[in-house]
This record gives C-alpha cells, structure tokens and sequence, in this order.
C-alpha cells in the first residue's frame, strides 16, 4: 500500500495544478485548447492519489509489489511527455504560420514601395 | 424593413472555407434580399477559388494567410465593420445553409431596439432541422447550459445566423472567442449587459463544404466549450463604450 504521507503530498500537488491551470485559464493567459491536457493530468493524478485501492490494483498489474506510488510517478511521466508532444505540434504549426507571415509582410512591402 | 434599413451602414460577413461553389451564390442573393448591404467574405485560407469568387462578384474580400478557425476569421470581419463604422453586421455562412431571404427575421429585433445581437434558431420555429443522436443530445446540453448561464431561454447556441448592432461589432471587435466561437460569444455578450434575442428561422442543407465539426472532434468541441463556459463564471467582465476600443 501506498504510504499515507505519499499520498496526501501527492493529491496536494495535483489539486494545486489543477488551481494554477484554472487561474491561468481565467486570467486569459492560458487558452483553453492547450489548458486541457493539464487539465486532464491533474484530473488523473488527483484521482489516483485519492483512490488509493485502485493505485495498489494498477501497480498489481504491472507487478510492482513493493511501492505502488513508483505507477503514479509513471502515470505523470507519461502525461507530461503527452503535453511535450502536443506543445511540439503547436510550436512547428507556429513556425510554418510565422514564415508565411513573415513572406506575406515582405510582398506587401514591396507593392507598398514600388507601387 | 427598407425604410428602417435606410440610412444605416450595414454589412454582410461572410466566413468562407472552400466555398467557391457557393459563395457566389451567397453574395447574389444578400444583394437580392437588399442592395444597400456592403459584403465582406472573409477567406479563411481556402485552397479553391472562393477569394477569386467572391472579389468577381464585387465583395470586400479579407484573405487570411493561413487558416485561423471560424472565431478567427469572425473577428476578422467585425475589425473590419468596426473599422469602418458599420452600425449593423449579419453573419451568414459561405457555405449557403443560410438563407438571406430571412435576413428580415434577425434584422427586425436589432433595428427596433430590442436586442444588441439576434440569433436565428433552427429549433424554435417550423424549419424542419434532422440531425444525428449525437449531435442533437450535444444541442440540447448547450441550449441547457447556455440557458442557465444567460438566464434566458436559448435554443440554437450554435447557430451562424445572427445580426449584431454597433455595440454588438464593438464587443466581438475587441474580443470574440477562438475554437468554435458561436456558444461563447452568445455567453460573452450577455456578461457583457449586452442584451441577446433569438428567432425561429429556416435553414437549408449545406450547398457545398462539409461541416467543421465531424464526429471525432465533437467531444473535444463539447469539452472545450463547456470549460470555456465554466471559467467564465469566473471573470468579471467591464461593460464596454463604444469609443473605448478605438
């Protein structure tokens, strides 16, 4: 089982991710299209700190007998390396959108000066 | 209606993806409904003729670089009615469901004074509206919630058929919602003390294009909306002066 302690620090954090997203999302410095997959893993992990039984039963799963939290660090890993996939997506459709902006502004100087 | 229209700035917004087949069709039948209407299609990166269909046919034609989504190419076209001192704005799809014959139906609720923007509804009236399961449970969630949120009995939160007046283009100008707009805006503006009207109207089936909202992305769309509806509850929200976006 899952040290109590663990599990409070754990449900802790994920709880105050949670209200760091919210706070983003209100303050309009966070859209909500990139907010939800944080939302997501703070929706996730905040269950699984909660629900210690269904921790026990995963790790069970993938035989970790000794210390179950070790599945909630691997469950944030993967989710935190979803969001770093997602955020590599959204960076390269910035850059192709930059270069087309940055041509599109240059073609439209140049009607403007010799036009 | 003429006489009321008379000396008013109005103009029609047109979002257009891929809608050449179309939206020529469009732009001649808001001419038909009322000549005096200014068009301005708003070509959201569209990879057929729908610019060239569109400036041939004498419409204003804002031609975004890339695609930005409905919310995007929208705001577009209220900077470009604000900047232009528009005092009325409709909104009608390039794709042709909405039919500009029934103009009047949104117009009538702006220009007598009752409602800053008017949304016509598939759901209220007579025009016979088919729809998937799916689909039609989402409808009813939004409607549901919507209408809790404003306080006011919303069938047709989704609807791209509306008409907005100065302070209703000032409002959407400085800010209008991204991803799939139609829901939030109708929320924003009501936080904003502006007062919102619908009307049953009839729609058409879509004459060309395919909707942006497939299957897969509708629980995305759902849960997107449903947030942004959520942590809006949340805001405090200034009610804006005309003058104070200049």
């Amino acid at each position: 089982m899952t040290p109590l302690p663990v599990s409070i620090a754990a449900a802790v954090a994920s709880f105050l991710l949670l209200v760091v997203v919210f706070e983003l999302i209100r303050s309009r410095r966070l859209r909500e299209r990139y907010a939800l997959l944080w939302l997501l893993t703070g929706v996730v992990l905040l269950a699984l700190s909660l629900w210690r039984g269904g921790l026990n039963t995963i790790a069970g799963w993938f035989g970790v007998e000794t210390y179950p939290p070790a599945i909630l660090g691997a469950i944030g890993a993967l989710f935190i390396l979803v969001v770093l996939l997602h955020y590599s997506t959204v960076i390269s459709r910035l850059s192709d959108q930059n270069t087309i902006l940055a041509q599109r502004l240059a073609l439209l100087e140049q009607r403007v000066r010799e036009g | 209606m003429a006489e009321q229209l008379g000396e008013l700035e109005r103009i029609a917004i047109v979002p257009a993806l891929n809608e050449e087949e179309t939206v020529g069709r469009v732009i001649g039948e808001i001419r038909a409904f009322d000549p005096g209407f200014d068009i301005v299609v708003v070509d959201d990166g569209s990879t057929d003729r729908t610019a060239g269909v569109a400036a041939d046919r004498g419409a204003h034609v804002l031609r975004l670089p890339f695609n930005l989504g409905i919310g995007g190419a929208m705001q577009t076209g209220f900077r470009f009615a604000f900047e232009h001192g528009y005092d009325i704005a409709v909104q009608i799809d390039g794709d042709g469901q909405h039919d500009p014959q029934q103009l009047s139906k949104i117009l009538a609720p702006v220009l007598s004074g009752e409602a800053d923007l008017c949304v016509g509804s598939r759901f209220t009236g007579d025009g016979a509206y088919r729809s998937t399961f799916a689909r039609r449970v989402g409808i009813k969630i939004f409607a549901g919630v919507v209408s809790a949120v404003v306080r006011q009995k919303v069938t047709d939160t989704t609807s791209g058929f509306r008409a907005v007046n100065r302070r209703g283009i000032a409002l959407f100008a400085a800010d209008y919602p991204h991803d799939y707009p139609e829901v939030e805006a109708t929320v924003m503006l009501v936080k904003h003390k502006l007062r919102l009207q619908e009307v049953p109207v009839e729609m058409r089936e879509r004459g060309g294009g395919a909707s942006s909202i497939t299957a897969v992305r509708s629980v995305y769309y759902m849960t997107k909306v449903l947030l942004a509806i959520f942590v809006g509850l949340f805001r405090r929200y200034a009610v804006p002066f005309e003058e104070e976006h200049r």
